[in-house]
């Protein structure tokens, strides 16, 4: 089933808010929808400094006695090689047992930057880029805030996702928001089913992108940026996947600056939307809406194959 | 029943209040009503605020069955699923506030008003009643609808009144892709325009729509309106106080799919 949510700041100052507060509260009020794992796309405010969240072991891997000595060892490996791939680091802090948050200056191309580190045994990067943040693990949308402080996160918008497990297992590869490897700020999450994953999939690795796991919603977020990068605007981008896409969707993405929602030609996927004067907020279902805005609110749902786009 | 089992949480602790499943996965099965609303004579008025879903819908029956209430309000719903379902009597039930998915489900006489708006498959199954939506409505608006009125003054979403076995639907904005999906009996009128695939493999019934309709779906066909469509629709807008958009067209099931054609149309020309 899954349940999606995005939400952006629009014409405050500076567009800032609580938002990774306020996702929680939406992602919590969808539990139901998805109690295996939840997962987020945060976008702080804008900086020149380049955040990669990684991790380095999966939640489900078992304890051994050198489970933290192995850990330690590959966060150690991490920062040489990314000071050696030519990053002036500015900080690693550790999120969680496994995970990780990096902050540094780096001028190169990233796709280099990400294969070296991921290399690296047990290493997965979650997201890279100058404000996105992807944050996922085990558990609902409460537990998971509470293990990596997202409460205290201020940002300008973002995505959130609450997966039920039903073609892969539960663990953070297979969990949602899904960053666009290897292209900076763009992330994705997908209710839904593609039935031309194999064909895109293929398409797409002869360009030569990789994929970090063997969900269909991860070429979503590699096929907008690609289009993307071959110069379409984000709109553009998304009204072409409604064709090219085949199987029945809601998904939502997210750049640097833009929140987009699209919704495939059957409407079987569920989403309202509500747009206020300040704020624009979507979710699988309206309970999730009414979590976060304490007045009484007009919503509707979109219609089949539309394609909607706002900029904070 | 006997056996009560809470809802595991994934960190291994049982979840408190509410969310407990017997093993049927029936929700909270030793729930009570709770007894919290304020009766004034044959009116009752329901902070639904605290309460959960099933809380709420015990105390609605109870208020009808055993306190002899027939108007009942129900504030701060907070667009809940599964609200005000099952209620088989006659009664006059004003929700003020949103609706979640399943609102006004199975029920056989009630007349409920929504001041907010629905999600999907609002009165699914309504026998008969009148159901009164203020906004908009998801997908699946009065699915499998036997009868009674179903009104939404607001748009509605995709497969408006699929299966719908009689009763009416009126929708004041527009409405989504196969609308009518698969009807078997009963009218829908759609003020506004009808997206893609209208009426699709509908077997009988009449859809009346005043705007622009997208594209029929397979076996739908426009007919003829006659003096008795535009009375019902006049007599139904008096009813409900909306406003008249103009001249309605009207399609019905074209019967082409009554009898199953064993050629393919390639082979039908080699025959012919």
């Amino acid at each position: 089933m899954c349940g999606i949510a995005g939400i952006i700041y629009k014409n405050r100052s500076g567009s800032v808010g609580t938002v990774g507060r306020d996702m929680t509260n939406m992602l919590q009020a969808m539990k139901h929808r998805g109690p295996d794992s939840t997962g987020y796309a945060l976008y702080g405010e804008p900086n020149d400094l380049l955040v990669m969240r990684f991790k380095l072991a999966d939640p489900n891997d078992g304890h051994d006695f050198s489970y933290s000595l192995r850990l330690a060892r590959s966060r150690r490996e991490v920062e040489a090689r990314l000071s050696k791939i030519g990053a002036t680091i500015d900080r690693v802090e550790g999120e969680s047992e496994y995970a990780y948050r990096a902050t540094f200056r780096y001028e190169g191309e990233l796709k280099p930057l990400a294969d070296y580190v991921e290399d690296v045994p047990g290493a997965e990067v979650l997201s890279l880029g100058y404000s996105l943040e992807i944050i996922k693990d085990l558990g609902d949308a409460e537990t998971v805030a509470e293990q990596y402080r997202l409460d205290a996160f201020h940002g300008t918008h973002a995505i959130g996702h609450v997966r039920m497990a039903t073609e892969s297992d539960v663990d953070i590869a297979g969990a949602h928001p899904y960053w666009a490897y290897p292209f900076s700020d763009v992330a994705v999450v997908h209710n839904g089913q593609l039935t031309n994953y194999h064909q895109w999939r293929r398409r797409l690795e002869r360009y030569g992108h990789r994929f970090q796991s063997e969900c269909d919603s991860e070429i979503i977020a590699v096929y907008l940026a690609q289009s993307m990068a071959d110069g379409l605007p984000l709109e553009t981008a998304m009204k072409q996947s409604l064709e090219d896409l085949d199987g029945v969707f809601t998904y939502l993405v997210v750049t640097q600056d833009q929140l987009g929602m699209a919704k495939d030609e059957m409407a079987a996927k569920p989403l309202v939307l509500h747009e206020g004067e300040d704020v624009v907020v979507l979710a699988s279902e309206e309970g999730a809406i009414r979590a976060v805005m304490s007045q009484e609110i007009d919503s509707y749902d979109p219609y089949e194959g539309e394609v909607m786009v706002w900029s904070r | 029943m006997e056996q009560v089992v809470q809802a595991p949480e994934r960190d291994g602790t049982v979840a408190t209040k509410p969310g407990r499943y017997d093993v049927r996965g029936l929700a909270e099965p030793d729930a009570v009503a709770p007894r919290t609303a304020i009766v004034s004579g044959t009116t009752a008025e329901l902070d639904a605020a605290e309460l959960s879903t099933r809380q709420i819908n015990l105390e609605l029956r109870r208020l009808l069955t055993e306190e002899g209430v027939s108007d009942i309000t129900v504030r701060n719903p907070r667009a809940r699923h599964s609200l005000a379902v099952g209620l088989l009597e006659r009664c006059r039930i004003t929700i003020d506030g949103s609706l979640g998915y399943f609102g006004c489900g199975l029920i056989d006489g009630a007349e409920i008003h929504v001041t907010g708006r629905v999600g999907w498959s609002v009165a699914e199954n309504m026998m008969s009643g009148v159901v009164v939506i203020d906004k908009n409505a998801g997908s699946l608006t009065g699915a499998a609808l036997r009868g009674g009125d179903l009104v939404i003054r607001g748009h509605v979403g995709a497969r408006t009144g699929i299966d719908q076995k009689g009763g009416t639907i009126i929708v004041g904005g527009n409405a989504g892709s196969m609308t009518g999906f698969m009807m078997q009996r009963g009218r829908q009128i759609i003020c506004g325009d009808a997206g893609n695939g209208l009426g699709d493999s509908m077997y009988d019934g009449t859809l009346y729509v005043a705007g622009k309709v997208a594209s029929l779906g397979v076996d739908c066909v426009e007919a003829e309106m006659i003096d008795a469509d535009n009375e019902l629709i006049d007599r139904k807008f008096r009813i409900y106080g909306l406003d008249r958009p103009g001249e309605f067209r009207k399609f019905v099931c074209g019967k082409q799919l009554y009898n199953y054609d064993t050629l393919e149309p390639s082979e039908r020309k080699l025959v012919l």
